[in-house]
């Protein structure tokens, strides 16, 4: 298994400290070597990171494939799941884990909330206008959070093992996101693609006025779909609370990555966005151990643009639609 | 059964149809013939509610339907055979058919009224499980015909139905629609093709320039000597 297959080299301090820091590398006479284990490592934490993505991602992209809407406040959204998650554990003492079925509900209520108030107005609007709308979203959500809660970072820790499985550490609280991530995503792909609600969300997806014509209520379906995908933000907040701490303007790491994956996906495609968690997660988890933390976002969205540039629809754009 | 009364409609500052009145009463067959561009779709766009006309009224079995929402007209018996088909691509052929059971009473038929529209086109049944979008042309017409009787409609309205299709396939489709009415549906149909249609028909409204300028018996209007002159080539 062992073999020396990379050597880092530069700012030697830095990677060691940061490597230890993820039990990544073993220091060696002469320099820092990187071995297959570690590769296998990074393979396992950028598969996690896939899985949440995923659901942060397909959420933000059944809204736009439905209602055609740039939904910006889409990382707002996850911050009021990890908020909500966060006061339940705190102030209940619940699990964070048994608050995610409180906050997913409570998510999809908030959405159809908005949708109603907010979205409806302005779907046929110029889309200069649906972007100052969800840009305002923004705002309006995250200062009632700073009014709410203040500025504070907060988290919770779950006293979780790291399980290890040979010489690979997988977090657990990372296992159970990507794992609960995954099952959301299927839970949504099944019902899209089985049921009478995810047919009829299909058809309105892809022409309304057809849709309309065969008596599907149009209006209601955005309505529950805008619902369905806040729901999902929801979710992602429940299981990430135990790993990232939140503030009010935490949103916008996700809502920006969440943007990024499906644009790369392909705009509207379920799989598209399944895939472009992945490749953003194996992208950031690899050049975040092999060069620096601070340039994996710089090099998810450098590989966002290459990408582009060859595959202007995104990676299954106009293809494999929802 | 229908009643336009008077109706305006157009697309913000271009005015299609100006003070159109028609009548269809139940188990008819009526066709609207006219030339490209004569307003004919805009008339069944308004009919179904995609539309919202300037004025008039569009009543429906006795009730004011103007103001309701499509989806609501299509619940209480409207449909509309769309210009082009329109099939939903990324759809299956059962889903297509699926997505339109959408009143408690098509949903509780489903299943027979699938089994009977694949007797009335036995491809659809053969391509059940392909994705609409990779229909041909004719069959995508079926499909979109056939997603319009899923609601049972009383009143089915059909745009074109025949244009950029082989003659064979028209008359298969043709041949449906005389079970159709035979089944008590209400036909409207909007056609070029204007021999066919006549044909099939029992009355007819002739379309101009967004006015109807003639309106009679389908047999009136074949002899008549403007139609045959202008539409039928004699």
């Amino acid at each position: 298994m062992r073999s020396s297959t990379l050597k880092v080299d530069g700012s030697e301090g830095k990677v060691s400290e940061k490597l230890i820091k993820f039990n990544l590398i073993t220091e060696r006479s002469g320099g820092y070597v990187v071995d297959i284990t570690i590769f296998l490592q990074v393979l396992v934490n950028s598969i996690l990171l896939g899985g949440m993505y995923a659901v942060i991602s397909i959420g933000l992209n059944i809204i736009f494939g439905v209602l055609k809407i740039v939904n910006f406040a889409h990382g707002e959204l996850i911050m009021l799941g990890m908020y909500i998650s966060y006061w339940l554990t705190v102030l209940y003492g619940l699990n964070p884990y048994i608050t995610l079925p409180i906050v997913a509900a409570t998510l999809f209520l908030i959405g159809l909330v908005v949708e109603r108030v907010l979205i409806k107005p302005i779907l046929n609007a110029p889309s200069i206008n649906q972007l100052l709308t969800t840009a305002a979203l923004i705002l309006i959500l995250q200062n009632i959070a700073l009014i709410l809660w203040r500025a504070d970072y907060r988290g919770v820790s779950v006293k979780m093992p790291l399980i290890s499985i040979g010489p690979i550490f997988i977090s657990a609280t990372r296992l159970v996101a990507f794992i609960g991530g995954l099952a959301a995503s299927l839970c949504l792909y099944y019902i899209l693609m089985k049921t009478d609600l995810g047919i009829r969300i299909r058809a309105v997806a892809q022409d309304p006025e057809v849709a309309q014509i065969v008596g599907v209520n149009v209006p209601r379906i955005q309505t529950l779909t805008f619902g369905l995908g806040a729901m999902l933000a929801g979710i992602a907040g429940s299981l990430m609370i135990p790993i990232f701490m939140v503030n009010p303007t935490v949103g916008s790491n996700f809502g920006l990555i969440a943007w990024v994956i499906i644009v790369l996906g392909g705009l509207g495609s379920f799989t598209g966005a399944l895939i472009g968690s992945f490749i953003v997660g194996f992208i950031e988890a690899f050049v975040g151990i092999l060069i620096s933390l601070e340039m994996a976002r710089a090099v998810a969205f450098l590989a966002f643009i290459a990408i582009l540039l060859f595959k202007p629809a995104g990676i299954l754009g106009e293809k494999a639609r929802v | 059964m229908l009643e336009v009364n008077d109706v305006s409609a157009g697309y913000s500052l271009l005015r299609v149809l100006w003070d159109v009145t028609l009548k269809v009463s139940s188990g008819e067959r009526v066709a609207l013939i006219g030339p490209n561009g004569a307003g004919k779709t805009t008339l069944l766009r308004v009919v179904v509610g995609l539309l919202q006309p300037y004025g008039g009224k569009v009543i429906f079995n006795g009730e004011d339907v103007t103001n309701i929402p499509t989806f609501d007209r299509v619940r209480k018996g409207i449909t509309l055979v769309p210009e082009g088909s329109r099939v939903i691509p990324r759809l299956t052929v059962y889903e297509n058919l699926r997505a339109a059971a959408t009143t408690k009473e098509a949903k509780d038929k489903f299943t027979d009224t699938v089994d009977m529209l694949f007797t009335l086109f036995p491809i659809l049944k053969e391509r059940k499980e392909q994705l609409a979008g990779t229909l041909s042309g004719g069959e995508q017409r079926m499909l979109a015909v056939a997603r319009g009787l899923i609601l049972r409609p009383k009143l089915l309205l059909v745009d074109e139905v025949s244009l950029g299709l082989a003659p064979k396939v028209v008359t298969q489709i043709y041949d449906s629609f005389k079970e159709l009415s035979g089944m008590g549906i209400t036909l409207v149909l909007v056609e070029q093709y204007v021999r066919k249609v006549l044909q099939s028909t029992d009355r007819a409204y002739l379309i101009e320039q967004g006015r109807i300028v003639l309106s009679g018996s389908s047999r009136e209007l074949m002899v008549n000597e403007y139609v045959r002159k202008a539409y039928l080539g004699d």
